[in-house]
């Protein structure tokens, strides 16, 4: 147990003293994870193994980039496959960070702020990732500066806006600015505090690098004034936002015609799997670091069951999304509809459509259990599980409906080539490298929104007040 | 595995004393409380009593300590909606500009310009310039980045953003009194109250040397593609485009006349393979080829062939169709005539052609048959002999045309010759037809 729990939990907080040791050790026990001269062994071999992904990622889209997307097992007929899942699945995951940082903000649920740092975090890293996917589908991701509205010398030539793709490139890259702003914004007063922890132990260069990072943060009022506002402005824009994002990534499915993708329900499911997808992901991540980095006491048992409970809800969202599609695919008539969907679950990719509905539907289920919130070990499980039934349902979406469209003379199967796999991994390696890196070099934990939320920011010095 | 745990930490941070000295002149008072309670309740003290030039600073956002201290809203969401609105209309006019009047362009018979087909990508721009003006208004707002400032150089003021509330007064307010401060500070409820001194000498404010140096090498780096890119502009080059992707440029194949070491003969193009002729190029019809009847030993022919063959060395329009002298084939074998025969026949097919004219200019003789003499040889020819001749020449002036002239179009150059013929020597009958 810390010294912070310590005094939190059985000392009057207006005794002198007592509310700015809380906040002392609100920011030693975020500021050490930096500061620790050797980083933690566990730390060392992740990143290693991160890395080595990595590198794998990178040699494997030298080889598309210089070969052609040719070496992916995309078809004519499965013509987007596994890229685009991937694209999806990235973007959904992403998804969770803003939630947490922004629509928990505007609900004012105050447990947001144990997380939201590293949730933006992922948030950035993870739409980094996917945006590899549709460049790389492009073939020749050097003529990317096309979607671009640049005047240029090809005979007046613009990009064409009617298209939903035009409308992904829009919207990903609006949601990528916001977010690096966001998570930028939000940690000036963190990287003011590291700034003023190295100057006081004498640690000049880091105290320079941290003090340009921090603008020159002095936590006056008049700039917390602006800073506050300026903040629950950009929480009511990234609201919208990071809803319109996904409704936007379903619109490139939902404005085609082919069976099984030309649904109005695409946008408010792909959210509500994108949040559910999101949320598994901040635990996949989180439950290992804090149990590393004694974070306990700032992430507790009760944020993460919080999680658990929006898991719950979302997962049977999404559960309930699967069954209207199969009701609306008998109700409309449409028998090109219909036949879609038995073959999505009785068809060639039965066993993806398996795995994606009992990874999504049922194993959240398991979350109406309090011993199974608590045991964080089998959370964890439970969350890879979940990020691994999102992507099948990605995958499940694009493929079958692809492999079985109107023609039958052009219906086929998809192989995920080495390729395939090795961009995905390398793109999983790339994730996982940055969020470890930012794990040990960035305010992990939003420390000046962690202090506001405590007891010990109403501490009126007064004795007896309370 | 195992989790660590941070180290223990005796004194708080920043509680090293005296690394600034206190020199310059003075910027103001700085004054330290226990709680953010305190630090509310003092700064409405501060406020009471007159003072303007002064703020109060925390390692996190003190609810309440608004009204205390009198600070007035921010304009920062009017700057946002200015922004978001025209983001948005900014979005829908970039679309309007680009797909309605710059580049109309049908896809698959979508209008030009629709309103629904815009709203997402004018939706995102206004979110994008929203959020714009809100980062950037706010640090402008705060006039940050600074990151220079007298409170700095007090070594307690490095808690701010660990555990520190503190007030602090400017020298330069109008009511600012060195002793009258310090107790107003003190009986608000200040743990601690310190003066805080600045360097008033300019030469102090100059930026390090190496930092100005950095700004201006990477300023120079950056301004290098472009202009490499304006030299590229200006410039012609007869050097090959580098090619950093192959963009299927080069292609792993061979092309047509070109060289080739993979062959005997040192040839990219593969002949044909002796003894063999490809489907329908075997030209059996002695009559369109050669002019000669059909018959073994075959004769001229003095008409033109019943049928043109069916055969891919013609064009479709004539494959396998009956063979008409009509005014289309004259019309032919008079534009390929002028082409072939002009140069030496001449356009009336006399034999002065340019060539045999511009020869004897040069004092030598150049023989050109005369096509429509009445007593000349030509005119008495089968039309099939008149064929071979344009096919294979006439010794030592004419070469043979069979290569260049298809053989439909040699027959529809013999009958615009017998045209020419029959122009040139006509009888009175043709004359009075004339009429």
């Amino acid at each position: 147990m810390s010294t912070a729990e310590a005094t939190a939990d059985h000392a009057d907080i207006n005794e002198p003293g007592a509310a700015r040791e809380t906040f002392r050790a609100v920011t030693r026990d975020v500021s050490w994870i930096a500061e620790s001269p050797k980083p933690h062994k566990l730390w060392l071999v992740a990143l290693t193994v991160a890395v080595l992904l990595f590198a794998i990622g990178i040699y494997s889209i030298y080889k598309v980039v210089m070969t052609g997307i040719g070496v992916w097992g995309n078809s004519n007929t499965v013509c987007w496959a596994w890229d685009i899942t991937n694209f999806v699945w990235w973007i959904g995951i992403g998804h969770a960070g803003t939630l947490i940082s922004a629509v928990l903000y505007l609900t004012r649920q105050q447990w947001r702020v144990s997380i939201n740092r590293s949730a933006e975090a992922m948030t950035i890293f993870a739409v980094m990732a996917a945006g590899i996917f549709p460049l790389l589908h492009t073939g020749r991701p050097w003529f990317a500066w096309w979607m671009l509205p640049l005047p240029n010398d090809m005979g007046s030539m613009w990009p064409q806006f009617r298209s939903p793709l035009m409308w992904d490139v829009f919207a990903v890259s609006t949601y990528m600015t916001t977010s690096i702003l966001f998570w930028y914004m939000g940690m000036v007063p963190d990287l003011a505090t590291f700034r003023d922890r190295n100057a006081s132990k004498g640690n000049n260069v880091k105290a320079m690098i941290y003090g340009l990072l921090s603008l020159g943060w002095r936590g006056s009022a008049r700039q917390w004034h602006r800073y506050e506002r300026a903040y629950l402005i950009l929480a009511g824009l990234a609201t919208p936002l990071v809803f319109s994002v996904h409704s936007v990534v379903s619109f490139d499915f939902a404005t085609s015609q082919l069976p099984g993708w030309h649904t109005t329900i695409f946008p408010p499911y792909f959210v509500a799997g994108a949040i559910f997808s999101g949320f598994a992901m901040v635990l996949t991540l989180l439950l290992p670091l804090r149990f590393l980095f004694n974070l306990q006491h700032i992430i507790k048992q009760a944020h993460i069951h919080a999680m658990c409970k929006i898991m719950l809800a979302t997962g049977m969202m999404v559960g309930l999304a699967y069954g209207t599609e199969f009701f609306i695919a008998w109700y409309s008539g449409n028998p090109f509809e219909s036949f879609t969907f038995v073959s999505r679950a009785f068809g060639p990719f039965w066993w993806a459509y398996f795995a994606m509905v009992s990874c999504n539907v049922l194993i959240p289920q398991f979350f109406w259990s309090n011993w199974v919130k608590n045991n964080n070990v089998l959370i964890w499980v439970l969350c890879i599980f979940i990020n691994i039934g999102m992507w099948f349902e990605r995958f499940v979406i694009i493929a079958t409906s692809l492999a079985r469209s109107f023609l039958p003379s052009a219906w086929s199967y998809y192989h995920p080539t080495r390729y395939d796999v090795g961009v995905f991994v390398g793109t999983i390696g790339m994730f996982l490298m940055f969020f470890l890196l930012f794990f040990r070099f960035a305010p992990v934990v939003a420390i000046s929104e962690v202090k506001g939320a405590s007891d010990g920011a109403h501490a009126s010095g007064k004795k007896g007040a309370h | 595995m195992s989790t660590e745990t941070p180290p223990p930490e005796e004194t708080p941070a920043g509680d090293s004393s005296g690394k600034h000295a206190a020199t310059g002149e003075l910027y103001g008072y700085l004054a330290e409380y226990d709680t953010p309670g305190e630090l509310v309740e003092a700064s409405r003290k501060v406020k009471d009593a007159g003072i303007t030039e002064f703020d109060c600073y925390s390692p996190f956002p003190v609810h309440g300590i608004d009204p205390a201290m009198g600070i007035k809203r921010t304009i920062l969401p009017l700057i946002v909606f200015g922004g978001g609105f025209s983001g948005a209309m900014g979005g829908l006019l970039l679309q309007w500009y680009c797909n309605a009047h710059a580049w109309t362009w049908n896809i698959s018979g979508k209008p030009t310009w629709s309103i629904p087909a815009n709203i997402p990508i004018a939706y995102e721009c206004g979110i994008l310039i929203a959020v714009f003006c809100s980062f950037f208004g706010m640090w402008a707002l705060n006039k940050l980045p600074q990151v220079w400032h007298p409170l700095f150089r007090s070594d307690k003021f490095l808690r701010v953003t660990d555990d520190g509330f503190f007030i602090g007064i400017e020298a330069k307010d109008k009511r600012f009194d060195a002793d009258k401060t310090k107790a107003l500070l003190a009986d608000a409820g200040a743990i601690d109250v310190e003066p805080v001194y600045f360097d008033a000498d300019p030469a102090k404010k100059v930026m390090p040397k190496w930092i100005m140096a950095f700004i201006v090498a990477s300023t120079a780096f950056a301004l290098i593609p472009f202009a490499i890119a304006a030299k590229a502009r200006n410039s012609h080059s007869a050097e090959p485009h580098i090619h950093i992707f192959p963009d299927m440029d080069f292609q792993p194949k061979f092309k047509s006349d070109t060289e080739n070491d993979l062959f005997a003969d040192g040839r990219s193009n593969r002949g044909e393979i002796p003894g063999t002729v490809a489907r329908g190029w075997l030209e059996e019809d002695t009559t369109f080829y050669l002019g000669l009847t059909q018959e073994t030993g075959g004769q001229w022919i003095d008409g033109f062939p019943a049928m043109y063959p069916d055969s891919p060395s013609l064009t479709p329009d004539l494959r396998g169709k009956p063979f008409a002298v009509d005014a289309k084939l004259l019309k032919r074998g008079q534009n390929r005539f002028n082409i072939y025969c002009t140069p030496c026949h001449g356009y009336d097919g006399r034999g002065q052609g340019m060539v045999p004219t511009r020869v004897k200019e040069q004092g030598g003789v150049w023989l050109a048959r005369n096509l429509v003499d009445k007593a000349g040889p030509v005119v008495n020819l089968p039309n099939g002999q008149i064929f071979n001749t344009i096919t294979n020449g006439f010794p030592p002036t004419m070469m043979g045309y069979g290569a260049q002239i298809p053989a439909a179009d040699r027959w529809a150059i013999v009958a615009y010759v017998r045209a020419l013929e029959r122009s040139q020597i006509a009888s009175n009958e043709d004359q009075a037809g004339q009429r």
